[in-house]
């Protein structure tokens, strides 16, 4: 009977002093950088996170480039339509992208992985913090690829260098702050299938009732509403503006407001999401 | 981060951990000394998995408390975390990568320079006989080689204490004698073990010590030997191959007994517990089953297993009770194992 019988002999134990303040902001760091690494290896080694990253966003320019481009009317667009499309375009990849992190994270949590993780002396903000930054770096090279691709089709930045690195780096926040939407789903929901479906309930509207494919005075007059005064429709403006020219600032801040919202709600949401997550 | 004292390796003291009206753990107490084996066992949903949360810091006990090498498991997580190792059921891996990448990248969270954690991945891929796969995706792997691998990336961090949760759940029988072996020769290097488990012969085979849980409570504890005992003497056991025979052969048996016959319909395995009674017991079976016109198969007296014991003690077999649907034998419990697992831990 040793095993049931309680003593009392370990008495209170002498705290350990434990890694310095320094020591544990450096481990934040480079445990963040080893998940951020993982992250991405597995999503090289997967064919079909490659397609959905890469190959679907292309196929989606030239869909609407060759395809549907011809029917929507587009006027005063220097350029036309390709340089409508192409900010439109980039602004829902980069939201679609975090498909993934949703994806990921339920897939991580089902499994157990987010568990196992926990039960190592890693920094505990890692596992979060390197899905972002990994997720974020995926986003980055897709928008890069879509860039390239419709220079390929006859995009062009008409509003000089600078402008059009705003646009990216612009996109790529936008599409930081839709992670952390996604990554709070995810860890909320945490079913693969459920999650997938809850994300085309809320991403497809937010991004396609916007001003990202068509003008939005082509729409009826209630979905004008809807279309005019959503956040992903002031990115899309002002990315269009930093690409082709036009009035930047008023959009801007509208933006800037919407997108530092979603930050200050969802990223606290997703990091209680994820200490919670068991 | 040196051990604050010379007490047990684990101490549990009255754990308790309810999910809602589901009372988990009512009240848990365990002592593993150093360097030893402690088995604990019980049936799909009796708390084990809870505990074993609780011990590695992934779940906070309602009531009680548990010091692991003497670290508090609640205020000194990040010490507990520092000497412990946690394998289960293949949730470490990441198919994706190479066993190689896998045992990499943990030797990294665990603050191992590159330079450290390539040797130590090396040198677990060829002590747990996969250094052959080491460089191909873990998906490629068998279930066997998957679960060694796991276990290997639990113990990057030359942990003092090992939980295995259920290590051979799922695997063939092959992959769990060779899975029984290495967990041998890592006692012997002196790690103290807690493991839990489903299977009666596993804990048998590996433990010094045995707690039966059921319905989140101690129900018994003891060496194998101990616990056989109370079952207080010998089984009859047979098996009848013609399955609509087994009714008539438990009617034959039951008179000689000294409780209700136990049948598994499925297998149509039937024991019984005879006492002291043994060969007298033995001769009035073979007699009472020729009358009643019943062929048996490998009729023979032995002493209890610790599946008699569970009998005994609970008055269900173990392995029929709390698994709804079979539902724990796959590769993963569902999502959440704290709220649903827990669901099903007292369901029963």
């Amino acid at each position: 009977m040793t095993a049931v019988a309680p003593t009392a002999a370990a008495g209170v134990p002498i705290t350990p002093s434990g890694p310095s303040l320094l020591t544990r902001a450096h481990w934040a760091v480079t445990d963040t950088l080893t998940i951020t690494r993982r992250n991405l290896l597995v999503w090289m080694r997967v064919p079909a996170y490659i397609m959905f990253t890469v190959i679907q966003p292309v196929m989606f320019v030239l869909l609407f480039r060759y395809v549907f481009g011809g029917a929507i009317a587009v006027p005063g667009v220097k350029g036309g339509y390709v340089n409508f499309l192409l900010p439109g375009i980039i602004a829902q990849t980069a939201a679609f992208a975090t498909f993934g992190t949703a994806i990921a994270l339920a897939q991580e949590l089902q499994k157990g992985v987010i568990d196992r993780l926990k039960s190592m002396p890693m920094a505990r903000s890692a596992v979060l913090a390197g899905r972002l930054v990994a997720d974020t770096i995926r986003m980055f090279i897709t928008i890069v690829i879509v860039v390239g691709v419709g220079y390929a089709v006859g995009f062009r930045f008409e509003n000089g260098v600078g402008l059009a690195i705003a646009m990216i780096v612009l996109a790529t926040v936008f599409g930081l702050a839709i992670c952390c939407i996604s990554a709070y789903t995810g860890l909320a929901i945490g079913d693969e299938e459920s999650v997938q479906a809850f994300g085309l309930v809320w991403l497809f509207p937010l991004t396609f009732l916007s001003s990202a494919f068509v003008p939005i005075a082509s729409m009826p007059g209630w979905l004008q509403a809807f279309a005019n005064n959503q956040p992903v429709t002031y990115v899309i403006n002002v990315m269009r503006s930093m690409a082709l020219g036009g009035p930047i600032a008023a959009d801007l801040w509208k933006s800037i407001a919407w997108l530092a919202g979603i930050f200050i709600v969802f990223a606290p949401l997703a990091v209680r999401a994820y200490k919670r997550a068991n | 981060m040196s051990a604050p004292s010379a007490g047990p390796a684990i101490l549990v003291e009255g754990l308790t951990k309810s999910f809602g009206e589901v009372r988990a753990l009512r009240g848990i107490d365990l002592t593993v000394p150093r360097g030893t084996v402690l088995g604990v066992l019980g049936p799909n949903g009796a708390g084990k998995t809870t505990a074993v949360r609780i011990l590695t810091t992934l779940l906070l006990p309602d009531g009680g408390r548990a010091l692991v090498e003497g670290y508090d498991v609640v205020r000194q997580a990040a010490a507990v975390r520092r000497t412990i190792g946690l394998s289960g059921q293949s949730a470490a891996i990441q198919e994706e990568l190479t066993g190689r990448e896998n045992l990499e990248i943990v030797g990294r969270l665990y603050h191992l320079s590159w330079s450290q954690a390539r040797p130590r991945a090396a040198e677990l891929l060829e002590q747990f006989g996969l250094s052959d796969a080491a460089n191909r995706a873990a998906k490629t792997y068998s279930g066997g080689m998957q679960r060694r691998l796991d276990l290997a990336a639990s113990l990057v961090g030359r942990p003092k204490v090992l939980f295995l949760d259920e290590p051979t759940t799922g695997l063939d029988p092959r992959s769990r004698l060779g899975m029984w072996d290495i967990i041998r020769s890592l006692v012997a290097g002196g790690t103290t073990l807690l493991l839990t488990t489903q299977y009666l012969d596993e804990a048998d085979e590996l433990a010094d010590e045995i707690v039966v849980i059921d319905h989140g409570l101690v129900i018994a504890a003891g060496t194998s030997e101990e616990l056989k005992g109370r079952v207080g003497g010998d089984v009859l056991e047979f098996t009848v191959p013609d399955r609509n025979r087994v009714t008539d052969a438990a009617e034959a048996i039951a008179r000689i007994g000294e409780g209700e016959p136990h049948v598994d319909k499925e297998t149509g395995v039937i024991n019984v517990g005879v006492g002291a009674r043994g060969s007298e017991a033995l001769v009035e079976g073979v007699r009472s089953l020729d009358s009643a016109g019943v062929q048996t198969q490998g009729l023979a007296l032995r002493r209890p297993s610790l599946d008699d014991v569970f009998l005994a003690l609970t008055g269900h077999a173990a392995e029929e009770d709390g698994e709804p649907g079979g539902g724990k034998r796959g590769r993963r419990r569902g999502k959440r194992s704290g709220g649903s697992d827990a669901a099903n831990e007292v369901s029963s």
